[in-house]
């Protein structure tokens, strides 16, 4: 008896939170018309960011493409005569991404970043195919301030051995002092 | 075989090894720095501190390091103590002090041995808040990259630098928490083995500059087992690639060949595959003498229509090629109408090698010269002419150390202490030869002596071995004599059939006395005994004289091989070679064939083992193995594996090609071996700039591997193994995974199959002197690791190491050719630097064997003039010339 009483109560209760929702705001928009919002951490496209210093951050370590699930990110690594990696080409298939943001968590130096855009739609899926030229910003986006060379002890160009956080002036190999 | 016990669990221990040895024979992880299975343990790194107990009751125990400790009976130790755990946590943590943050950015991320270390003792968080220490980097030359902050002090560098490989110019430097590792200043590293600095570093110190340059991570690397084609001693590589081009060349362990290392040579000189110099596509000449680039159809229809109008076709086949590749050669022009494409003198030389390796005298695979205690090298060049064999030879004179050690109750893995004992101490090695050699500072007597002499020399050896008259020949051959393990070698460096010849005559005498008398020759080409096993009866001068007019020349330079005049009959020349060279500039046909990373092949070493080299990638456009091109030539194309089973049933000796390793229907499980890590990445993208459609992965028909991440590949046999990875072990260092004992051979592979009964008895040799040298005009071609192998001199970085042209003689010669120390020479138009050594045997002139002096064939010492006035090239000499450069 108890438990017929239960679960009836159980019905009106439910009941009344549907007819409570009849008098709240409505979640869906009419999108395209009005744009819904999305957070600054939602994962949309992909972009490519850049450093403080406004050089690319990406140093082509390949961490985003293993961690890919579905392979979607093939890249080069190469470097410039000051020995700073970088991308010689940089490619993305959206057609193939499932926007999981598994690269960006992988990436070192928070050059991998997806965005609330997601309007990326195509007739042609050859147009889903995304070069470095088409990924890389102008801006640090959502991590401002980190350059992963000023914490890395590889010299390059205008900063020298000894000048990253945390690290001494190179020592002199042939100092005998003790 | 004393049994101890670790954590509770009795292991039955390997008798003399040290603990750490024996729990990674257990399959226990234990972390380890300093600790190298060819290098044996110094104790410098504390990584794999363990705990010991003193016995039953002991509870507390106290730290150990494994590797410093001897196991016996009923010994206890914990790995799984609570202590061990934290102290090699700590080591990691305190080597990681100074350790920059630049993984993302090191060549050696993904494969890292610290990386790995790291993880296995479960360090996480770096608490010391102080500066770290930083060095600068030095340039030290075109093969290996230097960062300095990534070192961890384990001085594995050194130890394998200086203690094995024999260098002197890499040691440690500096004082307390400053020592640094690298040179004395900048330069090019002068050993022949630096190279193997990049896989013995634990860390990224020493990296791959060549493959920095197209970097790809481990992980992405397509990968197949190879044999290096570099030298005649058939070093077992890895050969990897992506994106279409050879990425890099690693080594591969085979316990009785190359075991943990390899030579600049072989790992550096795998550029050519990607050279702008390879034939891309077939080539027709047309009547102006240009190539018009045709397809491949139009080409080979254009062949057989010259080969059924011809009148006398053969086939010149090569030292250079697989063993398939000549058999189908042999197959589209007939038996008798086939020559191995070696000159009479090479087919002399390597039917003596063929004589030996078919004989009772013991033949030694390369590893097992390393346990010989007296060796005597006669006229031979090793170091720049078989170079992996160098450094097995400078680990055999440690035999005498090995001695000491043992009377003197020092286990052989106390690598420290063995040394300090042995100081000085060596086992006797004599070298014969023309001019300084690399090994001299292992020498305990260095010889020079014309070639001529070397043979007279060897002679006289030979006589005194039974003859007790005490004379310096009699002392020379009383120290093999009296050896437990005496070793002779020789090679083809000096081009001379009687060095072989008298020195397998050494051999014969001294194996009367001594039955575990050794014999080493080396022979000149990767497939040298192979090909010697096709055809040695005929030399390639001995079929053109037959005045052919059409001539099928497969992947052979036979324009820089011959003389020009042997040739003059050839009205039609049609050419199989993967990379241009003067023989395709002569060419009326070329066909583009595939190179060793494009080729499935069957090769023999200088041992007489056979071994299979497997394709890494599939060819770019027309590309083809050349048996694939010669069988579709003869009607169909046949498989590599058809082809060896034809070439075993017409050659009983060869019955073993067959099964060195699996062919095509080989499945474990139902899938082939994956050439492709399991981690691979961007298969989906790799291509999309072309189309977004994927591209279903080429198949492989040819072999039992697959183009693909699918398949199995950790119970892969070692023939098939496609890389070296076990979980937790992403370095080299997982080696060990595959082996039943550290150090031993690998656990799956295939038995040596001898191609030899090695029961005929050798009589010795009639040597007559005269015919071959002239005394007065010895010209000496000498071999240069970087320069003598043509494929590999197509490699950028090595060809930046080629020497420049010289003439090398003693101030006697010298000055009776009117020749001055650092003046120049010319001959037939060619400049040269004139060094002026005593080094070199009286009347001996010696010049490179580099592409810049093939026009100097067949001179004689009066041909070099001195020019007047001539200024030397700032950098005429190289670094592989330094110390045998008389006026260092």
């Amino acid at each position: 008896m108890g438990m017929i009483l239960k679960a009836i109560w159980s019905q009106l209760v439910t009941l009344y939170r549907v007819l409570l929702h009849t008098f709240t705001p409505t979640d869906t928009v009419s999108y395209p018309e009005e744009m819904p919002y999305l957070a600054p951490r939602y994962r949309g496209r992909i972009v490519l960011t850049r450093d403080p210093g406004g050089e690319e951050r990406c140093v082509a370590c390949n961490l985003c493409a293993v961690a890919c699930p579905v392979d979607c990110i093939a890249l080069q690594k190469t470097e410039d005569e000051h020995g700073r990696w970088y991308a010689d080409f940089f490619r993305i298939n959206f057609s193939r991404c499932v926007m999981c943001g598994l690269c960006e968590e992988a990436c070192p130096t928070y050059a991998i970043q997806l965005t609330p855009d997601f309007e990326m739609c195509e007739y042609d899926r050859q147009n889903m195919v995304y070069e470095k030229e088409h990924l890389l910003i102008s801006g640090q986006g959502k991590y401002p301030g980190y350059s992963f060379y000023h914490v890395a002890g590889k010299a390059i160009k205008d900063k020298d051995k000894g000048e990253s956080l945390n690290e001494a002036t190179p020592i002199d190999v042939r100092s005998l002092l003790p | 075989m004393p049994n101890i016990i670790v954590d509770g669990q009795t292991i039955e221990a390997k008798d003399g090894a040290n603990l750490l040895e024996v729990l990674l024979n257990e399959g226990i992880n234990v972390p380890y720095f300093c600790w190298h299975p060819a290098m044996g343990s110094i104790g410098a790194c504390r990584q794999c501190a363990v705990v010991g107990y003193a016995n039953e009751d002991d509870t507390r125990g106290r730290i150990m390091m494994s590797c410093m400790t001897p196991v016996s009976e009923g010994a206890r130790f914990s790995v799984n103590a609570d202590n061990a755990e934290s102290f090699r946590e700590s080591v990691v943590e305190n080597l990681m002090l100074n350790h920059p943050h630049d993984c993302p950015v090191c060549e050696e991320g993904g494969e890292c041995h610290l990386q790995d270390m790291t993880v296995m003792v479960g360090h996480r968080d770096r608490q010391y808040e102080g500066l770290k220490t930083t060095y600068r980097n030095q340039y030290l030359g075109p093969f290996i990259g230097h960062e300095m902050n990534r070192c961890i002090t384990c001085y594995r560098c050194v130890r394998y630098y200086k203690d094995y490989a024999g260098g002197d110019d890499l040691s440690a430097f500096g004082s307390r928490d400053r020592v640094f590792f690298g040179r004395a200043e900048s330069g090019v590293l002068e050993n022949e083995f630096a190279g193997n600095l990049i896989e013995v570093c634990p860390t990224g110190v020493f990296t791959d500059k060549t493959f920095s340059k197209h970097y790809t991570r481990k992980w992405d690397l397509q990968t197949a087992p190879t044999v290096c084609q570099s030298c005649s001693l058939g070093c077992n590589t890895y050969t990897s690639e992506r994106y279409g081009e050879v990425r890099r060349v690693h080594n591969r362990y085979n316990h009785e060949v190359n075991g943990y290392f390899l030579c600049d040579r072989g790992r550096f000189g795998a550029g050519h595959v990607n050279s702008a110099n390879r034939i891309p596509q077939a080539g027709i000449r047309n009547s102006d003498g240009r190539y018009d680039p045709v397809d491949l159809e139009t080409a080979l229809s254009a062949v057989s229509d010259l080969m059924s109008s011809s009148d006398g076709l053969i086939g010149i086949g090569s030292p250079r090629a697989s063993l398939e590749a000549n058999e189908a050669l042999i197959q589209l022009v007939g038996e008798e109408n086939y020559c191995n494409g070696m000159t009479d003198n090479e087919c002399e030389m390597h039917q003596v090698i063929l004589d030996v390796l078919a004989s009772d005298l013991i033949t030694p695979a390369m590893a097992e010269v390393e346990d010989y205690d007296a060796i005597i090298i006669v006229g031979e060049d090793i170091t720049n002419h078989a170079p992996r064999l160098a450094l097995s030879i400078r680990q055999s004179i440690r035999q005498r150390a090995g001695e000491l050690a043992e009377s003197s109750g020092i286990a052989l893995w106390h690598d420290a202490a063995v040394r300090e004992l042995a100081q000085a101490e060596k086992s006797p090695l004599t070298l014969l030869t023309p001019m300084a050699d690399r090994l001299d500072d292992v020498a305990t007597h260095s010889i020079r002596l014309a070639p001529n002499e070397i043979i007279n020399k060897t002679i006289e050896i030979t006589n005194a071995v039974n003859d007790a008259t005490p004379s310096s020949a009699r002392e020379i051959a009383q120290t093999l004599i009296e050896a437990k393990k005496p070793l002779i070698v020789s090679g083809t460096s000096l081009n001379s059939p009687n060095i072989l010849k008298a020195t397998t005559n050494l051999a014969i005498a001294v194996a009367q006395h001594n039955p575990e008398t050794g014999i080493f020759l080396c022979a000149h080409e990767s497939n040298s005994v192979g090909a010697s096993l096709l055809g040695s009866d005929r030399s390639g001068e001995a079929l053109l004289a037959t005045k052919p007019n059409t001539a099928i020349v497969l992947e052979n330079d036979i324009y820089s091989r011959f003389a020009e005049g042997a040739l003059e009959s050839i009205d039609h020349l049609v050419v199989l070679t993967p990379l241009d060279d003067s023989t395709a500039s002569q060419a009326d046909v070329v066909l583009p064939a595939g190179s060793f990373a494009e080729a499935e092949g069957t090769f023999i070493n200088s041992e007489g083992r056979s071994q299979r080299s497997m394709v890494v990638f599939k060819p770019k456009g027309d590309i083809a193995p050349s048996y694939q091109l010669l069988t579709r030539l003869a009607g169909h194309a046949k498989q590599a594996s058809t082809l060896r089973s034809e070439l075993a049933a017409r050659h009983e000796a060869l019955q073993p090609i067959t099964s060195i390793a699996p062919n095509e229907q080989f499945r474990i499980a139902g899938s082939k071996v994956a050439r492709m890590t399991h981690r691979s990445s961007g298969r989906t993208a790799m291509s999309a700039d072309i189309s977004v459609r994927e591209k279903r992965q080429p198949e492989d028909q040819e072999s039992a591997l697959a183009f693909t991440m699918e398949g199995n590949q950790q119970q892969a046999p070692a023939a098939l193994r496609t890389y070296s990875w076990s979980p937790g072990w992403n370095s080299n260092q997982s080696i060990h995974k595959f082996q039943d004992e550290v150090g031993g051979p690998d656990r799956s592979a295939v038995d040596k199959r001898p191609l030899f009964e090695q029961t005929r008895r050798l009589t010795p040799y009639d040597i007559s002197v005269e015919s071959e040298f002239d005394p007065g005009q010895i010209v000496i071609l000498q071999q240069h690791i970087f320069g003598s192998d043509p494929s590999s001199n197509e490699a950028e970085e090595i060809a930046s190491l080629i020497p420049q042209p010289y003439v090398r003689m003693n101030s006697t010669t010298a000055s009776s050719l009117a020749l001055t120390h650092r003046g120049g020479a010319k001959c037939r138009d060619i400049e040269m630097m004139v060094l002026v050594d005593d080094d070199v045997a009286e009347g001996c002139l010696i010049y490179p064997s580099i592409p810049a002096t093939t026009a100097l064939a067949g001179v004689a010492s009066t041909d070099f003039t001195a020019i007047e006035g001539w200024i030397a090239p700032s950098e005429a000499v190289k670094a592989s010339l330094i110390t045998t450069d008389g006026a260092r």
